[in-house]
């Protein structure tokens, strides 16, 4: 940092405690108040986040906001699933997916050209896997890695999502804990992505248009065995 | 970007008067309430997340430099880079040697309130670099050099004709005679327009819609996906924010999202809600290679623990406009400055001084509904009010309002005086208005009733009613 950068830091950071009406805190105080980022809790949770049937919830949620879903028994119904929604949408049986182990052992239709790797310019159709669904809005979550890079999220014109049911949670603050559990406190990945139905856009006399930048169709595919 | 604040009165009544614009905003009008309605109906601890919500940011800014400095060490530990910056030079000179030294022809920008604020694409104009923003309500408003009338919906005061003329205008590359009647047609040309910049941009540019201590994440929410395109292709992303943005951790973001687009357009949540915590890991496929965060201040330290700390607390999700009386009838140009409406009349006074902004916090009628809609419950009406005090006593607005003021402070101070100017002057209204029961013209009121009749008073104040009906009643 330069010294003039370093300059308007505590400019800024003085000004702050002035006004707060102390002077920089001491180690005792800063541990107490980031206790609360080193202990995350819950705030209020609305009911919502709480119903019983979660999946039916999350269908009825997510083709709310114009996703469309189908449910399949487990992984090996897949690929014909997903040519059959490629087909039923006009869009050539050309597929960019992630690069997923489950995904890679199963037997893709000859006629269905299946690649992985991030998404490219001209990709018209995406596969990902979700980490969970929230129930509460209809909501996918995505994480980014090297095997699931972002750009299959945004790209393509549509994009087909994998949710294994037993991933559906019910609220937000579900999602944050499991993902805790499964990278360890306070790991995020690059980029978490939550999805609520395809892109859109309403800013010319607030027409709502759906397939602004981002897909024109979100079709989730929830698996009951995975 | 130069404010005209100081017109306010002239813009306001051009606004009136500018046919198009009225159409626009007869349009816009209500559509948004009644969405926002319609989902908070459907959750029912609306009120008790706006306590939430509310709490989250005052314990937020009671510890603002702890918890500033705990993202900033969390983005430097994700591999990326913080920059604090006092004001708005500060902040533009910061983009553009990061623009440099990534040596930057086209960056695509993701809207940004904060962009608009440090007048962003002006500066990357004159630095040689070519700025396009993303967002299609951005992108046809900087086809037509103007500023966003909105801050969530940019170009809401503009017709799709006017749209479909900026884009012959500016799209001189396809056939003349191509169709652009219909919203999709203009959609699906800026969307393959924009598709080449997102892929050759060599810097990305985003807001933030918060920053999580815990982390070090920013947060950013889209529907158009423009934001994300902006910020995962190019090589560099530069992520401009306010310090009051930040939260403490990812759960008190989730219960803001619960807030923020069920008050701004009434959605459950919007459709892209993106958590980025730092730049392109060893063997990620895609992503920035470096990834800066501006942190500004631009007047905002000096706010807090004053009378408009609260102000603080905004999250900008535009219900205050979508409410307003006068916004409806004005449109936000006419507030003259970045932010328009309620709490623009606050904020822009409070960044940019008082002087040649008193107008705005005048703009009101203090009705109260920017209050009541607020999701972080800012009391927007007390602090116009104060607003009007500080400028009164710094000697601000024109002789005659000053003069008249002070005559009606002496006569209010005194009940006697105003029990008896009251009882008179209502006496003799009511007298000469009982023919028609109104009054077409009026001597002294002509601001009034040249626009709108002014009902003759029945004969007696308020005052003397009332205190007959409490004899009568006891």
């Amino acid at each position: 940092m330069t010294a003039a950068a370093d300059a308007a830091r505590a400019a800024m950071l003085a000004r702050i405690q002035g006004a707060l009406g102390r002077s920089a805190p001491s180690e005792e105080q800063r541990r107490r108040v980031l206790q609360r980022c080193v202990a995350p809790s819950a705030n209020l949770i609305p009911a919502r986040g709480r119903e019983n049937d979660r999946i039916a919830q999350f269908i009825a949620e997510a083709e709310r906001v114009n996703a469309t879903t189908g449910r399949l028994a487990g992984w090996s119904a897949v690929p014909a699933a997903v040519a059959e929604t490629l087909s039923a949408a006009g869009l050539p049986p050309r597929l960019r997916m992630v690069d997923d182990a489950r995904l890679a052992s199963l037997a893709w239709p000859a006629d269905l050209a299946v690649a992985t790797g991030k998404a490219v310019d001209g990709d018209r159709a995406s596969l990902a896997v979700a980490f969970a669904g929230i129930a509460e809005t209809g909501t996918v979550m995505l994480l980014s890695s090297p095997s699931s890079p972002a750009t299959l999220n945004f790209l393509p014109e549509m994009h087909i999502v994998i949710l294994p049911e037993q991933a559906i949670v019910g609220a937000y603050e579900d999602a944050w804990a499991n993902l805790r559990t499964a990278l360890g406190a306070g790991v995020m990945p690059r980029v978490v992505n939550w999805i609520t139905g395809p892109s859109r856009t309403a800013d010319i006399e607030q027409t709502l248009l759906l397939g602004a930048h981002g897909p024109r169709l979100l079709h989730i595919l929830l698996l009951a065995e995975a | 970007m130069q404010s005209k604040a100081h017109t306010f009165t002239a813009n306001a009544r051009a606004a009136l008067a500018d046919e198009p614009l009225q159409a626009a905003l007869a349009r816009f009008q209500g559509g948004f309430p009644v969405k926002r309605r319609a989902a908070i109906d459907r959750l029912p601890e609306f009120d008790a997340l706006r306590d939430a919500g509310k709490a989250i940011k005052d314990a937020t800014l009671a510890n603002l430099d702890i918890y500033l400095e705990q993202f900033e060490a969390k983005v430097i530990a994700a591999g990326g880079h913080v920059h604090w910056c006092e004001d708005a030079d500060a902040a533009r000179q910061t983009v553009i040697d990061l623009c440099r030294e990534a040596g930057a022809k086209t960056i695509t920008k993701a809207k940004s309130m904060i962009g608009e604020e440090i007048a962003i694409n002006e500066a990357l104009a004159a630095a040689g670099f070519t700025p396009i923003e993303t967002d299609l309500g951005e992108y046809i408003i900087q086809l037509r050099d103007e500023a966003p009338s909105h801050i969530i919906v940019p170009a809401v005061h503009l017709s799709k004709e006017q749209v479909a003329e900026s884009f012959r205008a500016h799209h001189r590359d396809l056939p003349a005679e191509r169709p652009l009647s219909e919203p999709r047609a203009m959609l699906d040309e800026a969307r393959a327009i924009l598709r080449q910049a997102f892929l050759t941009a060599d810097v990305g540019i985003t807001g933030a819609n918060m920053l999580i201590a815990e982390t070090g994440s920013t947060v950013l929410v889209t529907n158009e996906g423009n934001a994300d395109l902006t910020q995962t292709l190019p090589r560099m992303q530069i992520v401009i924010a306010s310090i009051e943005k930040v939260v403490p951790t990812l759960e008190d973001a989730a219960t803001v999202l619960r807030l923020l687009a069920r008050s701004a357009t009434g959605q459950e949540l919007s459709v892209y809600t993106t958590f980025t915590t730092g730049p392109k890991r060893g063997d990620d496929l895609d992503g920035p290679a470096a990834f800066h965060v501006i942190l500004l201040d631009n007047g905002r330290s000096r706010m807090l623990g004053g009378p408009f700390a609260e102000m603080l607390r905004c999250i900008r999700c535009g219900a205050c406009l979508n409410h307003c009386p006068v916004y409806s009838a004005v449109g936000g140009h006419a507030y003259g400055w970045v932010y328009p409406g309620p709490m623009g009349s606050v904020l822009t006074p409070n960044l940019i001084g008082l002087a040649g902004t008193s107008d705005l916090p005048n703009a009101s009628t203090l009705c109260g509904r920017c209050e009541e809609v607020c999701p972080m419950r800012i009391p927007l009406p007390r602090m116009l009010r104060q607003l009007r005090r500080d400028a009164f006593a710094s000697g601000g607005g024109p002789k005659p309002m000053r003069a008249g003021l002070a005559a009606w402070a002496f006569v209010a101070g005194r009940p006697w005086l105003y029990r008896l100017a009251t009882g008179v002057g209502v006496r003799i209204l009511g007298l000469l208005g009982r023919r028609h029961g109104r009054f077409r013209r009026l001597p002294g009121a002509s601001g009034w009733t040249a626009v709108r009749d002014l009902p003759a008073p029945a004969g007696r104040t308020f005052q003397a009613l009332w205190t007959e009906r409490n004899g009568a009643r006891r």
